[in-house]
């Protein structure tokens, strides 16, 4: 068994896979879906080859792998899942009702878009859905990352002051089908970072039975939800913890907000998940010739890390916030985020929805980014889109 | 527990333990009538403890004593199924 880290050229659903085998988790519910298929067919074969010893369900749809999740989570067995697009639209009342019943699911998530028209391509308005269920997000920028956030994901999940679904979002076919270089953790380090499961009052400990997920009236219901906002906040500080001694086993510290040449910074892009690759290399091409750009990449969308937000963003002058998903009839969910947060701060923003359905930004985009926050508009600008809207 | 707890005063999702909850007087949904029982006629069959679907029907060591009004909701199923007609329904308020 290795125990120096092994280098390995993977597709990020072949590095998910690795990652669940070295969580081994003991219950996967879970049902295909393209762009997620990779992951669950790979970790399938792990376990089918013994190399991980879980319980592989089999279920009929989405709903049932999230309501199966649910059940042998609480019960005291760590659960894992995944799924893309459709499939998590069909399990999204579940997942509601994971979080509230605290089920610390983790599920990786390959970005898609949400039909209709039907598409298997990388958007996020599949993660947007369900934006507000309770469940943590975070966004991996390429096939490392969504590794080492499914290796980080079971201890916040399962940290008593959290206790909430994990999304490990990666962007479909992007990251879950392009190979890469990819750094694995040796197995029993990796092993012994996850930790053995536990969670208050598991179902299956019979002699303290407890019920779990009981009805509540107006009198209890706001309270019960409330909590779920205390448990986002402490994932924050739990984050942070987690990836201190992550960065122990691997070398690699993440932190809830990424900056990238954002010191000096004048006008800076926010984005989630693979895009800020692309950026990053745009943003040297754009140094080299003297522009002060940068990027905030946001790791955690769910906890959204405000304060991190604010004091990374606070000294630039104006940001555009680049959304994979949009809100018809209302503005993109990104930049919502962004002006609430940056209300009082001065910092002017440029709402741009680019990408849906898996059209690519490519980096000779991103200067003509950084160009149009010379000429606000007042709604969002739709990058590459035919017709009028941007560019004019 | 009549005092109503603050949220961090409450489990994780709100799970209770054992004893925990408050027992619902569900007799306050009753409407019309309610079970009466003439003990001298009464054989302690216990079918009607068996077949009540709340527990409105006490018993003390296996032999039965009445009923508790508080958690009959006035179905009528202990008087239908009493072999010595020991029980009958009489208007709720009387």
């Amino acid at each position: 068994m290795a125990t120096e880290p092994t280098l390995a050229v993977l597709t990020g659903g072949e590095a998910v896979a690795e990652a669940m085998r070295q969580v081994d988790p003991d219950v996967v519910p879970v049902y295909p879906i393209t762009p997620q298929t990779p992951i669950i067919q790979t970790f399938s074969k792990f376990v089918a080859d013994g190399r991980a010893q879980t319980e592989i369900v089999n279920v009929e749809s989405e709903h049932s792998a999230m309501s199966a999740a649910i059940g042998s989570a609480l019960a005291g067995a760590r659960t894992m899942t995944a799924t893309s697009s459709q499939g998590l639209a069909l399990m999204a009342e579940v997942v509601y009702i994971a979080a509230a019943m605290r089920a610390p699911i983790v599920m990786a998530l390959g970005n898609r878009a949400l039909s209709g028209p039907i598409n298997i391509h990388c958007d996020h308005s599949d993660s947007m859905l369900v934006r507000d269920s309770g469940a943590i997000q975070f966004f991996a920028e390429n096939a490392q990352e969504a590794y080492d956030l499914t290796l980080m994901a079971p201890r916040i999940a399962e940290h008593p002051d959290v206790l909430l679904p994990v999304l490990v979002c990666q962007d479909g076919f992007t990251i879950t089908h392009s190979a890469e270089p990819v750094e694995l953790v040796p197995d029993r380090r990796a092993r012994r970072f996850v930790r053995d499961y536990t969670i208050p009052f598991p179902l299956l400990d019979v002699k303290a039975p407890a019920t779990h997920g009981p009805f509540a009236m107006p009198d209890y219901y706001y309270e019960v939800r409330y909590q779920q906002v205390a448990a986002m906040s402490a994932a924050l500080a739990v984050f942070d913890e987690v990836a201190e001694a992550y960065a122990k086993i691997s070398g690699r510290y993440y932190h809830v907000v990424e900056p990238y040449e954002l010191e000096d910074a004048d006008r800076a892009i926010v984005c989630l998940g693979s895009t800020a690759g692309t950026i990053k290399d745009a943003i040297d091409a754009m140094r080299a010739d003297g522009e002060r750009v940068g990027l905030l990449e946001l790791r955690s969308f769910r906890p959204l890390p405000v304060d991190a937000l604010r004091e990374a963003l606070g000294d630039v002058d104006e940001v555009a916030v680049l959304d994979r998903a949009d809100s018809p009839g209302g503005r993109p969910p990104l930049y919502a985020e962004l002006a609430a947060v940056l209300a009082d701060t001065g910092v002017r923003l440029q709402s741009f929805v680019y990408g849906l359905g898996g059209r690519e930004l490519h980096p000779e985009d991103v200067p003509g980014l950084f160009a149009a926050l010379q000429d606000p508009r007042s709604g969002p600008a739709y990058v590459g889109l035919r017709g009028e809207s941007w560019p004019a | 527990m009549s005092e109503l707890s603050a949220w961090r005063d409450l489990r994780a999702g709100g799970t209770v333990l054992p004893g925990e909850a408050a027992q619902p007087r569900t007799g306050g949904w009753r409407t019309g009538v309610k079970p009466e029982v003439d003990l001298s006629a009464c054989v302690n069959c216990l079918l009607c403890w068996l077949y009540c679907p709340d527990t409105a029907v006490r018993v003390d060591d296996a032999t039965f004593v009445g009923f508790d009004h508080d958690y009959c909701k006035g179905c009528e199923l202990c008087a239908a199924v009493c072999p010595t007609g020991a029980i009958t329904m009489v208007r709720d308020g009387d």
